[in-house]
């Protein structure tokens, strides 16, 4: 098959990416092993998306419908129900599905959206037995938005991500009981409105500082051990409560699904999981770009969107030779409690063009007045104070062009957030 | 008037199933019996999954006798089962003056057991062979011939076989008791079923010892002996063969290995507990594993495990494999005892007891059209482009892809459901074809088998279970209501 660019993915930043890349005229195929697009909006029937980009208050499906819709009339062309085996790194793509079995593609530019997965219970090495009854939350809204299902009765939700309090929510309405959602530190970390929304809202316990310490049951899970820990997230003996239940549902992160793009040898950067990119969304390897939930876990489909739109964008700039000439390039460098910085790397031409948008998150929270620098050598770039910082929150910055004549003797620059003085 | 069996076969472990199928070259009418919704649920699907070279056991006893003979039939029976095995070498590993004697005992009991191409190596080749090892190695014992297999792969395989051969599998029979007669064995009781047979032969594992009682010999007991595991991302897998420490009197001590599908594994402890059903994982039992593996490996990290299980070892009061006819309850055959290396050890046992039934008067006819050869369904992950299209040009299926970190395909677990041992539930697809086995460890593939496996067995979803009755994965539609 041929094509101009080829996206893998279709949620809000394969959708995106395709529709900005068409509609520059070139030719686009989205990829995507679903038997339909959009991706893991497709699940998500609660409310809450839209709201920067419609300042309208949609549910996942009516967010992506509108973006398939986009996609369509700008010509995208799409292969569903067919799973990217392997991209090699001269950017042939391999595919496989039921009608056309091994198809290859091999387009001029590549866009990498395969969103993310959630960590499991092996990796959290919960001890006790291993009966039925264990899903990521993930997987339980999968079976109950989508399959119709109901994985059980009486639940207890370890961890406070969105999914795992969206679920809590969505399991009373379908008539279940949630006994508890536990969470190990001492703060929540999905966003506050899904607290106040999922949780609060129906008297739902939440307890902080507490995690699973024992699974209990031979074939269906008939309890589990809830245990206090401390500040080095260690159990606290003598702090057990067994509580009867026959569900365990784990939402203790998400990880970025990277496996192609490891495969290709893309350089990657461990504090997101994802690829390391540049203002174009561009990885290391040329002509192959990322965006959305493969590059860093967001929180809110709308940066995901205008992420997948820089990406697609970029991508049919290459393909039509308008790629920006490779200047001086900067790194961006997580400093003081900044877990991580998306781009980790941006031209100085860029910022002098434009201006540059920074996403980030911290590691600790600070629930008081709070103060985030950038910084070059010594030279203070940027500043703003914020009311608070919580790791579940992503943060945004724009980077005014005006700064980069600081730039032209280094080669990078350092954000660091602390509580303001 | 119900049908007699020649043989029944108690415990569809790696054991019984080679039995079974070593049993199934003769004109017999066999059944194989186990209490669980499928064959491998008990030590045969967790354990190491080392084929032993034989160093280990004290010489002239039944373990050194059997894990040598068993280590060098194993080319040939996975070959003809087309099972993944793979003689990768194993390597004891020696950091003080202490360990290093040890070596030197390890060498001698192997030479007299009769093990092939042992060697104590350098440090130097050590690191060569294993990059990844604590640099602080002063030598290792080098076994050429150790090796690892896939074995519910094995077991799986040689059940299979054994039914194409003739062989008939009950599963979820539970053998309460045993039939008799002026007392000799006359079959075997299951619930309120029975099946009569001239010979029963107990496979039971961690139950032999029960099975032993209820033929009124209580002389031998089996105490369960937990082991557990970590199995970590293939991609962050560091070696590529066998790591032992210096053995202690009570375990081999804790090993870092690859499994043949390139996981990196660590364990086992040794823990003697209770209850024979007891295989849970304990927060202080992991920390002992990680610890030890990492005095191996130090740069094993936990960050990259996918899953965590625990295994019983079959401990027998007699410190030996017993493997005899029971001279007080003529007609049954016990194998009671199999701990490690009893794996290894499988098919020589399947041989052994094949002789011990021809001494007991078991008449052996060979069948004209017994065939040994077992093709192993299609592996999709292991296929060429090229061989995927021509097989997914066969059957559509083939090509939409069910497990995402595994490749595995809907065809795939549609021949695993309709297989000659029909997997029928979500573990049971799992041993078979891996789905599910990952980093996202079902995550993404759960709604996706259940469906498949509602379809396939015709079954409403609500029926459908991890591993047998009581294990359901889901309990309800979701407009439905609880009565
Ligand atoms: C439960 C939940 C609740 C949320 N709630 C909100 C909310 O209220 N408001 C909000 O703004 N945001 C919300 N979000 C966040 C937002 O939905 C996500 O950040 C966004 O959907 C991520 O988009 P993506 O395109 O990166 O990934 P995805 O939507 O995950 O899309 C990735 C796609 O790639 C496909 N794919 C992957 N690998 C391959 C391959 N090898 N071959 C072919 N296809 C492949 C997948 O099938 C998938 O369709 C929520 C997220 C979740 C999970
Ligand atoms: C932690 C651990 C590590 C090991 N590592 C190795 C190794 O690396 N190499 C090696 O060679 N060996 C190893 N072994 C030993 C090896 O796994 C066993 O020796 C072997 O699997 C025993 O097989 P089996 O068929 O006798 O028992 P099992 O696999 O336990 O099978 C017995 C079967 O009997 C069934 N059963 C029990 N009672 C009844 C009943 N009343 N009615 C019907 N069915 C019944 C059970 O359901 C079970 O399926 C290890 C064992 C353990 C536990």
């Amino acid at each position: 098959m041929t094509t101009d660019v080829a996206v893998v993915g279709s949620g809000p930043a394969g959708l995106a990416a395709a529709t900005a890349a068409a509609e520059r005229e070139v030719s686009v195929l989205i990829i995507e092993r679903e038997i339909e697009l959009g991706g893991i909006l497709q699940q998500c029937i609660h409310n809450g998306f839209g709201v920067e980009i419609f300042a309208q208050d949609l549910t996942g499906p009516e967010y992506a419908q509108r973006y398939i819709e986009r996609a369509r009339q700008a010509g995208v062309q799409a292969l569903l129900d067919s799973m990217v085996l392997d991209v090699l790194p001269d950017r042939r793509i391999y595919v496989t599905n039921p009608r056309d079995g091994i198809v290859e593609v091999h387009p001029k530019a590549i866009v990498l959206a395969m969103g993310c997965r959630e960590r499991t219970r092996g990796a959290l090495a919960i001890p006790g037995t291993r009966p039925a009854g264990v899903y990521t939350a993930g997987t339980a809204q999968r079976l109950v938005n989508i399959e119709g299902y109901m994985p059980g009765r009486r639940f207890v939700i370890l961890g406070s991500g969105d999914i795992g309090m969206i679920m809590a929510r969505r399991l009373t309405f379908e008539g279940a009981v949630v006994e508890r959602v536990l969470e190990n530190m001492p703060y929540l970390n999905g966003l506050s409105r899904n607290y106040v929304q999922c949780i609060r809202d129906y008297n739902i316990p939440l307890e902080f500082c507490r995690t699973v310490a024992e699974v209990r049951g031979r074939k269906r899970v008939e309890a589990v051990v809830s245990v206090a820990v401390d500040e080095q997230r260690r159990p606290i003996p003598g702090t057990e409560e067994v509580i009867p239940c026959d569900t365990l549902l784990l939402s203790v992160g998400l990880i970025p699904e990277n496996e192609l793009s490891r495969r290709m040898g893309i350089h990657m950067d461990p504090a997101t999981g994802g690829p390391i990119v540049d203002e174009r969304m561009g990885t290391s390897l040329r002509g192959v770009f990322a965006a959305g939930n493969v590059v860093h876990v967001y929180d809110l489909v709308d940066w995901v969107t205008r992420a997948g739109e820089v990406a697609g964008r970029s991508a049919a700039e290459h393909v039509l030779g308008l790629d920006r000439a490779s200047g001086k390039r900067i790194r961006t460098v997580a400093g003081k409690n900044v877990r991580l910085v998306v781009p980790q790397v941006f031209g100085l031409d860029a910022l002098l063009e434009q201006g540059v948008q920074l996403q980030l998150r911290v590691r600790q929270p600070i629930e008081e007045k709070t103060r985030l620098t950038v910084t070059a050598e010594t030279k203070e770039l940027f500043r703003k104070t914020l009311r608070y910082v919580r790791p579940g929150e992503m943060i945004q910055i724009e980077m005014e062009p005006r700064v980069g004549r600081w730039l032209e003797n280094t080669d990078s620059v350092v954000v660091d957030i602390a509580k303001a003085d | 008037m119900s049908e007699v069996y020649d043989v029944a076969v108690v415990g569809a472990g790696v054991v019984g199933c080679l039995i079974a199928r070593a049993l199934s070259r003769y004109q017999l009418k066999i059944l194989l019996l186990d209490k669980e919704a499928d064959v491998c649920c008990g030590a045969s699907k967790a354990n190491t999954a080392i084929v032993h070279a034989g160093y280990d056991p004290k010489p002239g006893t039944q373990k050194a006798i059997l894990n040598v003979g068993g280590n060098a039939m194993y080319d040939q029976l996975c070959t003809e089962l087309g099972v993944h095995f793979l003689r990768c070498g194993t390597y004891v590993v020696a950091f003080s003056d202490d360990d290093v004697q040890t070596l030197d005992d390890l060498l001698k009991r192997g030479q007299r057991n009769g093990v092939p191409g042992l060697r104590i190596i350098s440090r130097e080749e050590m690191i060569r062979a294993e990059p990844h090892i604590n640099p602080e190695v002063r030598a290792a014992l080098y076994t050429p011939s150790g090796g690892i297999v896939d074995p519910f792969g094995l077991t799986i395989a040689a059940a299979e076989n054994a039914v194409a051969n003739g062989v008939e599998v009950r599963l979820e029979t539970e053998v309460t008791g045993l039939l008799r007669h002026e007392g000799r064995v006359k079959g075997v009781v299951a619930g309120t079923q029975s099946f009569r047979s001239h010979f029963v032969v107990n496979a039971a594992g961690v139950y032999a010892d029960e099975i032993m009682r209820m033929a009124g010999l209580d002389g031998f007991t089996i105490r369960p002996r937990r082991g557990e595991y970590f199995v970590f991302d293939r991609e962050m897998s560091p070696v590529r063969s066998v790591l032992f420490p210096c053995p202690t009197p009570v375990s081999k001590g804790i090993v870092v290995t690859t499994t043949t599908h390139g996981n990196t594994m660590v364990g086992p402890n040794a823990q003697d507990i209770e209850s024979k059903e007891d295989t849970r994982v304990t927060a202080e039992g992991l920390d002992e594993v990680l610890h030890g593996a990492q005095r191996l490996v130090p740069s094993l990290d936990p960050r990259a495990v996918i899953r965590v299980f625990a295994g019983l070892r079959a401990v027998g009061s007699t410190g030996d494999f017993l493997i005899e006819a029971a001279r007080e309850a003529p007609g049954l055959i016990n194998v009671a005892g199999i701990e490690s290396p009893g794996l290894s050890a499988a098919p020589a046992i399947a041989e052994r007891v094949v002789e011990i039934l021809r001494e007991e008067g078991l008449a052996l006819y060979p069948k004209s059209d017994y065939n040994p050869i077992r093709v192993p369904p299609p592996d999709f992950s292991e296929l060429s482009h090229r061989e995927r299209a021509a097989l997914i040009a066969t059957d559509p299926r083939y090509g939409r892809i069910v497990c995402r970190c595994e490749t595995v395909t809907e065809g795939e677990i549609v021949a695993a459901i309709h297989g000659l041992v029909p997997a029928r539930n979500y573990d049971a697809i799992k041993r078979r074809t891996r789905c599910g086995s990952g980093r996202c460890q079902g995550g993404f593939d759960t709604p996706r088998v259940l469906e498949i496996l509602a379809r396939e067995l015709g079954c409403p979803a609500t029926k459908v279970t991890l591993n047998g009755p009581g294990s359901e994965l889901v309990v309800r539609g979701t407009k439905e209501v609880d009565h």
